[in-house]
C-alpha cells in the first residue's frame, strides 16, 4: 500500500488518495500522524500539502514530530520512496531528509496558477516517465515556496543531479522573470542524494485528469507507484 | 523563571517582509531607515535550579524546535529568575 500522511491541518491528503486510488489504481489509504508506525506492507510514503499545525513556528516545524514522522524517516533512510508535495516538501526539509529550507515568497504573496517547470535530472527512481528539458504543466499553490539553500548545499544539489524540476517559462526559459517565488536557481523540485526521496512545491496530485487541465502531476505518481512495486 | 530568545533570519537569506517594512517606513516619511530584519521573540517561563541549569536546556529548545538552524541564528537574550 501507499500512505498518504494526514496531519491536523493537511488539505490536499484526500486529493492526493483521490490522484493514487480513483485515478491511478493504486492501493493509496490515508495514514494518521498519530500513528507510530507505518502499515507494515506500506511501499511508498506521500506528504501532502496543506498547513500541518496551522503552520504554526514555521511551516513544517511541529509536523517533522508527529509520531509517524520516526518510521518515515527509517523508511527513507532504508531505501523507500517518498515523496513530499508543498507543505510537505517544507516537512521534508524540516525534517533533514532534503536539504535546505522553504521561505516566504519573494513578492509575499500566494501563489495559485500553473507553473511551466523545466526536467532537470532524471537519474532518480521519480523520473522514470521524464526527459532532460522536456516542460511539465502543474499547478502551484503557496505563500511559502521561496527555496533557499546554503551555497554549499546548493553547489552539492547541482554536482548530484539532485536538481529534478525548475520553474521556467512556457518553451523551457529559466530567469528570474520565469521565477515565480525567488527560489534560488528557480528550484521547484529536490531529491534527496540516494534519490529515494523527492520535495517538490508544484502539487502533481491536481494535475492527473485531462478534465482538470493536464495530466503532467500522473508521470510523477506514477513513477512513484513503480518504485514502491517494484521494490 | 523567564527566558526570552531572539530567532533571527541569518544575514544572508532573504527576508522579504522586512523589506516590505522597511519600504513602508519609507512610505510613511520616516527618513533614514536603512533597512529592517523581521525576527521573532520567544517568552519561555519554565523551572530550572539557576540560570547555568537553564541555559543548556534552552539552547536545546532553540535548536531543535524554535529556529531552523538552515536559515535562522538564535539568541538567549535574557534568563530572569
Amino acid at each position: 500500500m501507499f500512505a498518504v500522511i494526514q496531519f491536523p491541518g493537511s488539505n490536499d491528503d484526500r486529493d492526493m488518495v483521490h490522484a493514487m486510488k480513483t485515478v491511478l489504481s493504486a492501493d493509496a489509504r490515508l495514514v494518521w500522524h498519530g500513528d507510530s508506525e507505518l502499515p507494515s506492507d506500506c511501499r511508498g510514503v506521500l506528504v501532502p500539502g496543506g498547513f500541518s499545525y496551522g503552520d504554526y513556528l514555521r511551516c513544517g516545524a511541529m509536523a517533522r514530530f508527529s509520531p509517524v514522522m520516526a518510521d518515515v524517516k527509517r523508511f527513507a533512510e532504508n531505501g523507500g520512496p517518498v515523496l513530499g508535495t508543498c507543505n510537505g516538501f517544507q516537512v521534508l526539509c524540516e525534517s533533514g531528509l532534503l536539504p535546505g529550507a522553504l521561505r516566504r515568497n519573494r513578492d509575499l504573496h500566494f501563489i495559485c496558477e500553473t507553473a511551466s517547470l523545466l526536467v532537470e535530472s532524471t537519474g532518480s527512481v521519480f523520473a522514470s516517465e521524464l526527459s532532460p528539458g522536456q516542460v511539465l504543466r502543474i499547478p502551484i499553490k503557496h505563500g511559502e515556496g521561496c527555496y533557499f539553500a546554503h551555497a554549499d548545499d546548493l553547489a552539492a544539489l547541482e554536482a548530484n543531479g539532485q536538481i529534478v524540476l525548475r520553474y521556467c517559462g512556457p518553451d523551457g526559459e529559466v530567469s528570474e522573470a520565469t521565477n515565480p517565488n525567488g527560489s534560488l536557481g528557480n528550484i521547484a523540485g529536490i531529491t534527496n542524494r540516494a534519490g529515494n526521496v523527492f520535495g517538490l512545491m508544484p502539487h502533481p496530485e491536481h494535475a492527473v485528469e485531462p478534465a482538470f487541465g493536464g495530466t503532467d502531476g500522473a508521470r510523477l505518481l506514477r513513477a512513484l507507484i513503480q518504485a514502491g512495486e517494484g521494490a | 523563571m523567564k527566558a526570552l530568545i531572539h530567532v533571527t533570519l541569518k544575514p544572508d537569506v532573504l527576508d522579504p517582509q522586512g523589506k516590505a517594512i522597511g519600504a513602508a517606513c519609507g512610505s510613511l516619511g520616516y527618513e533614514g531607515i536603512r533597512d529592517v530584519r523581521q525576527g521573532k521573540l520567544f517568552e519561555v517561563e519554565l523551572d530550572a535550579a539557576d540560570e547555568a541549569a537553564a541555559r543548556p536546556l534552552l539552547a536545546e529548545l532553540a535548536d531543535k524546535l524554535l529556529s531552523n538552524p538552515v536559515i535562522e541564528d538564535y539568541e538567549i537574550v535574557s534568563i530572569e529568575v
